[in-house]
């Protein structure tokens, strides 16, 4: 039966009324409606701009202002600007190193959780934690647990005897990459873990006994049955978390804004620095848009693997 | 199969308490320092892992010295108002295109996923010109605007999958009956989905009180500013930093999140690891 039919059973109703909840019964037009507030939305705030970012990387905007058509000019100045090479050298080499370590600590952790045990409920919430507090903020102890001078790592290393001197965590440009690196997987690791997690708990453990049985060691079980089975998952948190690393920007400008010497500087950070502070919108958008390719193909990669997975 | 004491040690204790020591490590810290007094701070001679002479002092700078509470009542305000827009608009489109199947409700699901994966970091210079000419500019309802585009996507890609969870006979049921699809849509599929609901709210709640970029982008006045941007910018004056008040300001932030966090747990999971799968 119809959806049309069912309300003219009831009858009795005036007219005009009829009409019209007739014509929310027709599902085009109903959904239609209902997706409108959501669509005009995101249509304004997020479509809209998207195409305008694009617009503006070819234009000399400046804050508050009307910009010019420019053509290429932003983008060959930018492949001119030595700046520019490093902070692309440090957005590959800061998302390469982080996802990689995220993926592989992320991913044991789960392991390590996948089993019975009675405080199940409250580790996983504990887990979860670095990935709730707000990045800022957590961003902050970070920063605090880097000063040069007053550092708690410093100190219990030197009382360890391991070092004889402080480490100066963001004066230097390698130990300020590593530091903003390991403060990064602090906060990626659970996303990894949790979802790997939901992914590990529906294999069927009478895979490992029949492997078991047939004589297959621990690492054979993992190859042969863990990791194909969470491969479509690993692969969508995957480029989740590459999207985020690529375009990170709060780590960053919380704890190094940049320095030393724009040795930490991402996309992110170095486009917000020419933009909004700066004044040079159209520059700033230039650079930005250079988040766009990695962003094209990691949403590729996630639809294949989403769509394998209905 | 039994394990040995001593293999589960090794695969499973040890690990995890290493884990949980580095996860939870800058947590200790912030609450350590925020107790501390600024000369124990600066004391190299005392072991900075314990608190010598646990002090308020750190809590009456941040309220009485600067517009802390302000500033969480802006966060409160912008993360309250963000939320509900994004969770009306989005039950309403999520069921349209789960439930409705209407001609291209394949296409606006996928273009709305797509939504969700657009970086910030892509957006905040071109939304920072569309709120200059909305004469938006340092005022928080440029953040109530901006935050569903990252609140909708999210929340209607959760809901579209609690929805699909719902048995369709239930809503062929009441049509027979003589509902119309509204009156289905109110009395059948929200009470059923209101788990669904209840996560996608608390996930709108926890990315609109986290949101850095957009805040830093658009606002500037001292009165108007959200949580993180107000502690960030306005406890670091040149090359002096307030430690002690910026790790209670940290702490105190946190809590929010960190309660309505404690209390539904297992809707974050459930939440997470279900938009994952859809």
């Amino acid at each position: 039966m119809s959806p049309a039919q069912s309300t003219t059973e009831k009858g009795g109703w005036p007219q005009p009324q009829l009409a019209f909840s007739r014509l929310l019964e027709n599902r085009t037009l109903l959904g239609f409606l209902l997706v409108i507030p959501a669509e005009a939305i995101l249509l304004i705030f997020l479509a809209y701009p998207f195409v305008l970012g694009l617009w503006l990387g070819f234009t000399d905007t400046l804050v508050g202002g009307e910009g010019e058509y420019i053509g290429f000019d932003n983008y060959v100045s930018l492949l001119q600007d030595s700046t520019f090479w490093l902070v692309t050298y440090n957005t590959f080499f800061y998302t390469i190193v982080a996802v990689i370590l995220k993926a592989i600590l992320g991913f044991a952790l789960a392991i390590v959780l996948n089993r019975d045990f009675k405080t199940k409920g409250l580790i996983r919430a504990i887990i979860l934690l670095p990935w709730i507090i707000p990045t800022a903020l957590s961003a902050i102890v970070f920063w605090w647990l880097y000063d040069s001078t007053f550092s708690a790592i410093s100190w219990s290393l030197i009382k360890m005897g391991l070092i004889n001197y402080r480490i100066d965590f963001l004066g230097d440009p390698n130990n300020a990459r590593w530091s903003l690196i390991v403060a990064n997987v602090w906060r990626g690791i659970p996303f990894f873990t949790i979802g790997l997690l939901a992914g590990l708990q529906t294999i069927n453990p009478t895979l490992y006994e029949a492997a078991a049985i047939d004589g297959a060691g621990s690492w054979s079980k993992f190859r042969r049955i863990t990791l194909p089975m969470v491969v479509p998952l690993l692969a969508v948190v995957t480029t989740f978390s590459t999207i985020w690393t690529f375009g990170d920007f709060q780590l960053v400008w919380v704890i190094t804004k940049g320095g030393p010497a724009n040795a930490t500087h991402l996309f992110g950070t170095l486009s917000f620095q020419r933009a909004i502070p700066g004044g040079h919108f159209g520059e700033g958008a230039a650079i930005s848009n250079f988040i766009l390719p990695i962003l094209v193909v990691c949403v590729l990669i996630s639809f294949k693997y989403l769509r394998r997975e209905d | 199969m039994h394990e040995s004491i001593w293999g589960k040690f090794v695969r499973f204790y040890l690990p995890l308490a290493v884990f949980i020591i580095f996860l939870l490590f800058p947590f200790y810290w912030m609450v350590n320092t925020s107790f501390k007094p600024m000369k124990e701070l600066y004391n190299l001679k005392l072991n900075p892992f314990y608190v010598h002479n646990p002090t308020l002092d750190n809590i009456r700078v941040l309220f009485f010295e600067t517009i802390f509470l302000r500033w969480m009542y802006n966060t409160f305000f912008v993360a309250i108002l963000s939320t509900a827009v994004s969770l009306g608009t989005s039950l309403l489109a999520a069921y349209a295109i789960q439930r409705l199947k209407f001609k291209t409700s394949g296409p606006t699901g996928l273009a709305i996923f797509f939504g969700y994966l657009i970086p910030p970091t892509i957006l905040f210079i071109p939304l920072a010109t569309i709120i200059f000419k909305l004469k938006l500019w340092d005022s928080l309802w440029s953040l109530v605007l901006t935050y569903p585009t990252f609140l909708i996507p999210f929340c209607t890609w959760l809901l579209m999958g609690y929805f699909k969870s719902i048995p369709k006979e239930m809503e062929e049921c009441a049509m027979i009956d003589g509902a119309s699809r509204l009156r289905v849509f109110w009395s059948i599929i929200i009470p059923l989905s209101l788990p669904g609901i209840f996560s996608a709210g608390i996930f709108a709640f926890t990315l609109s009180w986290n949101e850095f970029l957009y805040a830093l982008s658009f606002i500037s006045t001292t009165e108007s500013k959200t949580v993180p941007i107000g502690l960030v910018t306005e406890l670091v004056r040149g090359d002096v930093y307030h430690w002690g008040p910026l790790m209670t300001g940290a702490l105190l932030a946190s809590l929010p999140v960190a309660l309505v966090y404690s209390f539904f747990v297992e809707h974050y999971v459930a939440g997470l690891t279900g938009a994952l799968k859809e």
